[in-house]
């Protein structure tokens, strides 16, 4: 197989990549702007949205941004328990690519499958969320929209509080690590059943200790269906302690930002309405998730880099 | 390599003072007007463009516009989009005009005037240039030029506030 470019994971992508995606999503949030927020540059290229899980948001959003730079899209969404794992999701990959296929956008429930797909095809893979292992895109849409409101790329000393089910949250994964590679310092708040093991990023289940000091607060979705049952207090004690409140809302420093992926928990993460919320950030994610997907899409299939065999 | 000084500071400096009283004669009054460089080599000079005929007449918006994502030859060899664009105004109605350092193929002029094209619709499009090297292979004339440069395929055009220089054996390394 041919040593081609994808964008699976923050790790693998490396910093220099992450700088550069940084400044062509810049690029691409122009673009957007535009009265005509469409460019040419991947006429004649197709790109496959394959999800195997539920997804709204991000699937929109890598459409969005493929048409945006005129790719055609292909969406094959079908439940994870439709598809097994192993030949028939082989079957799905090499029939979809049989038919012209540059670039693949995967969502799976299953970690590494990504990785798998890679192998059983010429095209581009790009991670849309793997399991509880990645969720690249959106750490980089979250970076960006942080550079873009403080007005710097300098991360150096930037501290960021993570909050929430953090073991299970490929969203705190990706964000972590593309966080601590750029220069911040990342805090994890959680109660001790929603820390992963062996967690090398400093934690804490004290929220009210660092809710007025942080540079950013970033609230994770809790899943409800995993309240009260041993891992995640169950009742108001989740929102007591780790919630974002009014009263704690109101210790927030003015400067800060608030930041959640989506789709949000009303009542249970945050009990404040965003809106109302002056640090909130929460749509500038959703508006930015756009253009760094049209930036990874861009970097991966507009230039011969990405073509190249190795 | 072989450097050749055609153009030295002054000469640079005169140029863009002439074309600036182009500019202004040719739109009377300048209603409308707004000055885009074209990223990247163009901006600078579209900022000394605008810079002289606010000094002779009256201030007009200036901006610039990239327009790599709207070039034909994506595929063909690497595309970074260097600079986001910077478009001040709307452009509908307005008269642009589009500025570069060098007129070589036309073909980033093509994809400049098509970048244009998603903010508006002008009035009218012109080009202004430091220098035409020739070699056009579309059908793409300038409407301000500094100075007439026939080159060789094999020659280069090196263009700043400095002055020009035509750079030998280099092949075509300034699209």
């Amino acid at each position: 197989m041919s040593e081609r470019r994808h964008f699976r994971s923050i790790a693998e992508v490396g910093v220099d990549s992450v700088r550069r995606l940084l400044d062509l999503t810049d690029h691409m949030a122009e673009v957007s702007r535009r009265p005509n927020p469409k460019v040419p540059a991947l006429r004649g290229r197709t790109v496959c949205n394959l999800f195997f899980e539920d997804s709204t948001r991000t699937r929109m959003s890598f459409d969005t941004a493929a048409k945006r730079l005129s790719a055609d899209t292909m969406t094959l969404a079908v439940g994870s328990s439709s598809v097994n794992k192993g030949e028939s999701l082989r079957d799905t990959v090499e029939t979809l690519s049989a038919m012209g296929v540059d670039a693949f956008v995967v969502r799976h429930r299953t970690a590494g499958v990504p990785w798998q797909i890679s192998g059983w095809t010429d095209a581009v893979v790009v991670n849309a969320g793997d399991g509880w292992h990645a969720h690249p895109t959106q750490a980089l849409l979250d970076a960006y929209t942080i550079m873009n409101r403080r007005g710097t790329k300098n991360f150096e000393g930037l501290s960021v509080a993570i909050v929430g089910d953090i073991r299970h949250s490929r969203v705190a994964r990706s964000v972590t690590e593309i966080l601590t590679m750029l220069g911040a310092t990342v805090t994890h708040v959680a109660p001790r059943t929603l820390l992963p093991p062996m967690n090398p990023t400093p934690s804490t289940h004290a929220l009210d200790d660092l809710i007025g000091s942080v540079d950013v607060l970033y609230m994770l979705r809790i899943q409800t269906e995993r309240m009260g049952t041993g891992l995640v207090p169950g009742g108001s004690e989740y929102t007591d302690r780790f919630a974002l409140t009014p009263s704690r809302a109101r210790r927030l420093r003015p400067d800060s930002l608030v930041m959640h992926p989506g789709p949000m928990n009303r009542g249970v993460e945050i009990t404040v309405d965003p809106s109302e919320l002056p640090q909130s950030v929460i749509t500038a994610q959703v508006t930015n998730g756009i253009a760094a997907r049209m930036a990874v899409l861009f970097d991966l299939l507009g230039s011969t880099a990405g073509l190249e065999e190795g | 390599m072989n450097r050749k000084q055609v153009l030295g500071p002054e000469d640079v400096r005169r140029a863009v003072t002439r074309m600036a009283h182009e500019i202004i004669e040719r739109n009377r009054g300048l209603d409308g007007v707004v000055i885009l460089g074209m990223q990247r080599g163009g901006v600078w000079l579209a900022e000394a463009l605008a810079g002289e005929v606010s000094r002779i007449e009256r201030a007009v918006p200036a901006g610039s516009i990239d327009a790599s994502l709207h070039r034909d030859d994506i595929a063909i060899r690497p595309v970074t989009p260097a600079a986001v664009s910077d478009v001040p105004v709307d452009l509908d109605d307005a008269c642009v005009v589009l500025v570069d350092d060098v007129l070589f193929t036309g073909r980033t002029v093509k994809a400049a005037l098509d970048a244009v094209g998603d903010y508006g619709r002008p009035r009218a499009v012109q080009l202004a240039v430091l220098v035409d090297r020739g070699h056009r292979e579309l059908p793409i004339r300038p409407d301000f030029v500094g100075k007439n440069l026939p080159t060789s395929l094999a020659e280069s055009v090196e263009v700043s506030v400095e002055g020009v220089v035509i750079v030998e054996a280099t092949a075509g390394a300034d699209v």
